[in-house]
């Protein structure tokens, strides 16, 4: 038992304040490493690894967006409909009305924002669940899709597929690999040390017991070592190929939107809402803008996420994005986030989405049909959530719950009461009076 | 009376829940076709004692015995205490709107003729037993069209449906009018001649002198004494005197007051029911507070306390109708808790779990989740400000926890109670209202909380405490505000109030309002 306590300990003081999230991320490693042997290496191959992060970014910014629906209490059904409306609305903007395709780019996000604003409007405004909101929006955008491009395939032109099936471009002297990938990839791993020194000087100035100075040099070896072998995969891939615009765009959005959820006022009315709306309420948050915003949000991201697949497949069709949003919500529930709200995390969602990628890329290698992949996915999904509620029934802290919950110092033996209103709880914590509304 | 003789016994009923003993040695006895009534402050344990005779509390969760006609029942659910012939007819009408006075009667016990339901033999019966609780509407009406007061006889017949001996009501009065109230009370008498006998809570003394034939007062989790209406000449005071004698001494930290100048005022203050727009929760009050000052509001459960906190804290209960705020001079609107929030209002609400603290959160983003902006660059939280604030009030308020980072729902009832008084101090506010601050608290950290009230007395703010303990409110408040059926009876000097007066006051309508 010692023996394991200090492992505990020494794990601890190496993640820190993640180290439960990094829970999550090590059925991932799992997963990756068992698919590597299967396919023979096959898996972590250059030519693999960039074409499932431009396979897979769009589903994981849908994630992103749709996790923060799901913080907030709601679902969004609708986000493959909205991507493939936003897609066929662009691809015709630059075919046949002549728009540059920056200009095009920008237009499709005006019109994920309208989308998301009337759907905001319905959920937030009339209070009609976002489920219903929703499911009409999938129809109505599916059929805009087909009414729009008269149920044919519009091409996009050479410039606009960049940002699905672009490359960072090849610079500077030969060096055998992508010069720029391996820029970003070093830029990566300073900032990660960079960030880890800074945390320990806040550390300091709280007064908090800083974690030991040997802890902190794992953590940055570790992290950094993966990040450098990721980064010789990346910028060693077949010429011409290197580390994808899309993944850029997703890394950028992961960053903004983890600090919009862990660091902003609006990230903390998220939580709120969906953790306690009535609390939230009395305390003096507007749960309907909240609401609003996270569905205008996930509708920019859908158009976002549309673009991006239409630029890869160098055309807009009428089954672009057909359930995307399964896959989306799926990641997010993988991720950790609870049915009920108030629970999620951004990182946590991207590493479920990663789960379903790798598993899915892993299985084609393998040469599985579509039929298996569904059938098997749908089993993960199912074991992992499980897994999680039945470890909450049986008083046991929820696994995945905590492993995307940022808390510092807590103990996992003595798990939060359930709190029911009639059963156990004394006479007098419980309302007698509470206004019958 | 007629018969004289014994249906129903509870012997030396205890009852604990974690940390709490709700009811200690208590005994009822109950006669053949009586109408007994049960009294006691709020908290009492009057509702866990008929929620331990109706099987909500199982056989084995309570210590003690119950015989009923002469044999021991163990009652595992409310289905087998209905089998055996007692019904609890909760406050809250456990009816379903949707369905039919018919289908709500049978429910759960639908008569079937070949395996199908016997709808029409069902509809007989149902006009039978809607005949003898006096209701004339169609068994075939959905309950959500008739009010409340014929839902409480639908109820009722649902309960004689099942052959009941012994009738249990909790506060059946409460949400009727004076019509309906009535016309319930004379049902009840009728079914007293029949030879069902009857348990009532009430808060309403004159309904219980008016038809109760004994009385059993529980105080604190004890049945303090059982009296009979007629031989011991029970009145209102005599019930009262019983509900809130005991000692106040040493459990209040001393104080000097130093009560300044009016300085806001709720003036003719109207609220409508959000769902009954014909039901007003509060009718034209009117309050002040100074600088300063504790003022307390007394008044029973559903008299309107809470419908009137929340409604001045931004309107977040109810439809406002008319009423102003001044606040140092100055009229002031609150229409959300925003603008509540900016004026200097700050409302802990009577329920810390359900509207006081998001459960998921720690400590450190509760205490500050009232004014984010507060510690806030822009849009952006300052995290290292969060938790050294977080710090200040874990160590001012001495909230037991190894750390802020721990999460509100592992933390003991009173400490959550001192985390939401953490939140909003933190706002900064002048006036406080203060909703049941030590409901379910232990006496230790009750003290804790009171000294934290009058600490924010002493700095000048003006603090609304609403207490269904009297004792706190004697112990702690400076003036005490009564309220019944949502209006203001009375406003007591602290110095001059007694138990017996604010009783009064609080149970019955008679406006005599002092102003200062």
């Amino acid at each position: 038992m010692s023996g394991n306590t200090t492992t505990t300990e020494k794990r601890k003081s190496i993640f820190g304040s993640n180290i439960r999230q990094f829970g999550i991320l090590f059925s991932l490693i799992a997963i990756i490493a068992l698919f590597q042997i299967l396919t023979g290496g096959l898996t972590l191959s250059p030519g693999n690894l960039i074409n499932l992060v431009s396979q897979y970014s769009y589903i994981l910014i849908l994630a992103i967006g749709m996790v923060m629906v799901i913080i907030a209490g709601h679902i969004d059904l609708s986000v493959g409909s909205v991507a493939a409306f936003a897609g066929i609305v662009v691809a015709t903007s630059m075919s046949q009305w002549n728009f540059p395709w920056p200009l095009a780019l920008l237009f499709g996000l005006l019109v994920g924002a309208a989308i998301g604003a009337w759907q905001g409007f319905w959920v937030a405004y009339i209070g009609v669940p976002a489920f219903i909101v929703t499911l009409a929006g999938m129809l109505i955008f599916r059929g805009g899709n087909q009414f729009f491009g008269n149920a044919n395939t519009v091409p996009v032109p050479e410039g606009f597929t960049v940002i699905g099936a672009g490359y960072l471009p090849e610079v500077g002297p030969t060096t055998g690999y992508n010069n720029l990938t391996l820029l970003l990839g070093f830029a990566i791993a300073i900032a990660i040390a960079v960030r880890e020194w800074r945390a320990r000087q806040v550390q300091k100035t709280m007064h908090s017991d800083s974690s030991p100075l040997w802890a902190s040099l794992v953590k940055i070896g570790l992290l950094d070592a993966v990040v450098i072998y990721a980064t010789f995969l990346f910028a060693g891939g077949r010429v011409g190929t290197s580390f994808p615009v899309s993944g850029i765009i997703l890394g950028v959005l992961v960053l903004f939107y983890s600090f919009v959820t862990r660091n902003t006022i609006l990230g903390r009315h998220i939580y709120a809402v969906g953790g306690n709306k009535l609390a939230a309420e009395l305390s003096g948050v507007n749960s309907r803008r909240v609401d609003f915003l996270v569905m205008m949000n996930m509708s920019i991201l859908s158009a976002l996420a549309g673009m991006i697949f239409v630029a890869r497949a160098g055309a807009s069709g009428p089954q672009d994005g057909l359930s995307w949003e399964l896959d989306a919500i799926a990641a997010v529930f993988i991720g950790g986030a609870a049915v009920s709200g108030g629970i999620g995390t951004v990182i946590g969602s991207i590493v479920g989405g990663l789960v379903m990628a790798v598993l899915n890329n892993g299985l084609q290698l393998l040469g599985v049909g579509s039929d298996l992949v569904q059938i098997i996915k749908g089993m993960v999904l199912l074991a992992a959530v499980g897994v999680d509620v039945w470890n909450k029934s049986q008083g046991r802290p929820s696994i995945i719950g905590l492993l995307t919950r940022k808390r510092k110092v807590t103990d996992p033996s003595t798990p939060p009461p359930v709190v029911r209103p009639d059963a156990g709880a004394s006479e007098t914590s419980r309302p007698a009076d509470l206004p019958s509304n | 009376m007629a018969a004289e003789h014994v249906i129903l016994e509870m012997r030396s009923i205890t009852k604990e829940f974690p940390g709490v003993k709700a009811l200690s040695d208590v005994s009822l006895t109950v006669l053949a076709g009586e109408i007994h009534a049960i009294c006691g402050e709020n908290g009492a344990g009057k509702s866990t004692l008929m929620k331990v005779l109706s099987g909500v509390y199982p056989y084995g969760s309570y210590s003690g015995d119950i015989i009923f006609q002469g044999a021991e029942m163990r009652f595992k659910d409310i289905r087998s205490s209905e089998a055996a012939g007692i019904a609890i007819i909760h406050q809250e009408l456990a009816l379903i709107p949707e369905l039919s006075i018919t289908e709500n009667i049978f429910l759960g016990n639908e008569p079937t003729k070949w395996g199908a339901i016997d709808w029409i033999g069902a509809k007989r019966t149902a006009y039978e037993l809607l005949a003898r609780v006096g209701l004339r509407d169609d068994p075939d009406t959905q309950v959500k069209n008739i009010g409340v007061g014929k839902q409480q006889l639908v109820e009722i017949a649902k309960a004689l449906n099942k052959s009941v001996k012994v009738l249990i009501l909790d506060e059946p009065t409460a949400a009727l009018n004076e019509a309906d109230s009535q016309h319930l009370l004379d049902l009840i008498r009728g079914l007293k001649g029949k030879g069902i006998s009857s348990i009532m809570i009430s808060h309403k003394l004159n309904e219980i002198e008016q038809i109760a034939d004994s009385i059993t007062i529980i105080r604190d989790g004890r049945a303090i004494e059982t009296l009979d209406i007629a031989a011991d000449g029970v009145n209102e005071d005599r019930i009262i005197r019983g509900m809130v004698g005991r000692s106040l001494e040493g459990r209040f930290p001393d104080r000097t007051p130093q009560i300044g100048e009016v300085f806001f005022e709720v003036r003719d203050w109207t609220v409508q029911h959000p769902q009954v727009s014909e039901r007003m929760v509060v009718k034209g009050s009117t309050l002040t507070v100074r600088t300063g000052e504790i003022v307390g509001i007394a008044g029973l459960m559903g008299a309107g306390r809470t419908e009137l906190a929340m409604s001045i804290f931004g309107r977040s209960y109810g439809n406002f109708i008319s009423g102003r705020i001044f606040k140092d001079g100055k009229e002031i609107v609150l229409r959300n808790v925003g603008e509540a929030i900016e004026h200097g209002l700050a409302y802990v609400s009577e329920d810390r779990k359900a509207l006081g603290l998001n459960l998921l959160d720690d400590i450190k983003r509760s205490v500050v989740s009232a004014k984010l902006s507060k510690i806030s660059a822009g849009p952006v939280v300052n995290d290292a400000k969060e938790y050294s604030i977080a710090e200040e009030y874990r160590k001012n308020l001495r909230i037991k926890t190894p750390n802020v980072e721990m999460g509100v729902s592992k933390l003991s009832g009173g400490n959550q109670q001192k985390v939401v008084l953490a939140k909003w101090m933190f706002t900064d506010p002048d006036i406080l209202i203060l909703d049941e601050p030590t409901r379910g608290i232990d006496v230790g950290a009750k003290y804790e909380i009171y000294g934290i009230i009058q600490a924010l007395a002493a700095q000048g703010k003006g603090v609304i405490l609403i207490s269904s303990e009297l004792p706190e409110l004697l112990g702690l408040a400076d003036r005490i505000y009564t309220i019944f059926e949502g209006a203001i009876t009375d406003c007591i000097d602290g110095a001059d109030a007694d138990p017996e007066t604010l009783m009064k006051s609080m149970t019955s309508a008679k406006k005599k309002v002092r102003s200062i």
